[in-house]
């Protein structure tokens, strides 16, 4: 388990890291908030690799499940007031 | 093209001192006192089979109070910013596109499942990972997906903040219980511990979790509520 954590750790921040510049430099917003959302996904099974499966889903079910369902219905609602 | 400058230099900084952190980081051999006595008493102490909730529970009790009450005052703040001028009217902002028959068929298949996860999530709290944190999250996931569906859906706040207050309500007057027939306050042992690993042991500890689970579900689907029903204006 030791030996194969380390590289999957290492992969995970990488895609950690690869969908956050998604979100930053992503062409639309859509992709932008998901890229966020598994930004906290990518997290969170990070923190299950390593071992702590009760903040895994804590950030599972925060991080990436309610902002990102948050930031759509934010969205929407700004789209549809047409005043901005 | 300064402030790229002083953005680099910022970010080389914050580098440099988690790589000194990381360079200088070796990995404990031992538990420390505290982390070792968890470890070895939690079973006895509290019956309860996962380590991390009765820390959470009835070890460090006193700060999952002050947790619960600093999301309950921001739930209450949100609903004082947010109260909405009920003299106005709601004239209905109903030029709301309609939504996909995908996301409404899924979202009345989806709701219960998701409900009943959640429900699993805090009741089983003792025994596996997640607790009453998590399933009112995943219980408030619920409650959004439903306003997704039909942003014009409103939500009996009555309901919602009886949930919240009597959960709360009860939550504290176990903590005082404890205080009365057990070794202290939120002490769980007022309720017999029962055997290892079984849905009923751990004394009060899926009780005070299912009472934390539904008090968080409420406060953040009330949050929800409140910004759905923000006028458009």
């Amino acid at each position: 388990m030791m030996d194969l954590a380390l590289p999957m750790s290492l992969i995970l921040a990488a895609a950690m890291i690869a969908a956050a510049v998604m979100a930053v430099h992503g062409r639309s917003l859509h992709i932008a908030i998901l890229a966020a959302g598994s930004v906290s996904l990518f997290a969170s099974v990070l923190f299950l690799v390593l071992a702590a499966p009760d903040v895994a889903m804590t950030e599972a079910a925060i991080g990436s499940g309610l902002t990102t369902f948050l930031f759509f219905f934010v969205l929407g609602r700004v789209r549809g007031g047409d005043d901005d | 093209m300064i402030r790229r400058v002083v953005a680099v230099v910022l970010l080389a900084g914050l580098g440099m001192v988690f790589a000194g952190l990381f360079v200088g980081y070796s990995p404990d051999a031992v538990l420390n006192l505290t982390a070792d006595y968890y470890a070895r008493n939690t079973a006895a102490d509290t019956g309860a089979a996962n380590i991390v909730t009765a820390i959470i529970v009835t070890y460090r009790g006193l700060d999952t109070l002050g947790e619960v009450t600093v999301l309950f005052l921001t739930a209450a703040v949100v609903a004082l910013v947010l109260r909405r001028d009920s003299s106005r009217g709601n004239p209905a902002a109903a030029d709301h596109r309609p939504v996909g028959e995908l996301l409404q068929t899924g979202t009345r298949l989806l709701v219960p499942l998701i409900m009943l996860a959640a429900a699993y999530v805090f009741i089983n709290g003792h025994l596996t990972p997640g607790g009453g944190f998590q399933g009112g999250a995943i219980a408030a996931s619920a409650v959004l997906l439903m306003l997704l569906t039909d942003p014009m859906r409103r939500f009996s706040h009555r309901l919602i903040s009886r949930v919240e207050s009597t959960a709360g309500v009860v939550y504290v007057a176990i903590g005082v219980l404890g205080l009365a027939l057990a070794g202290g306050f939120l002490d769980n042992r007022i309720l017999p511990l029962g055997a290892f690993g079984e849905l009923f042991s751990a004394g009060a500890i899926p009780v005070i979790y299912s009472l934390i689970g539904l008090k968080v579900g409420a406060e953040f689907s009330s949050m929800m509520a409140n910004l759905s029903e923000t006028e458009d204006t």
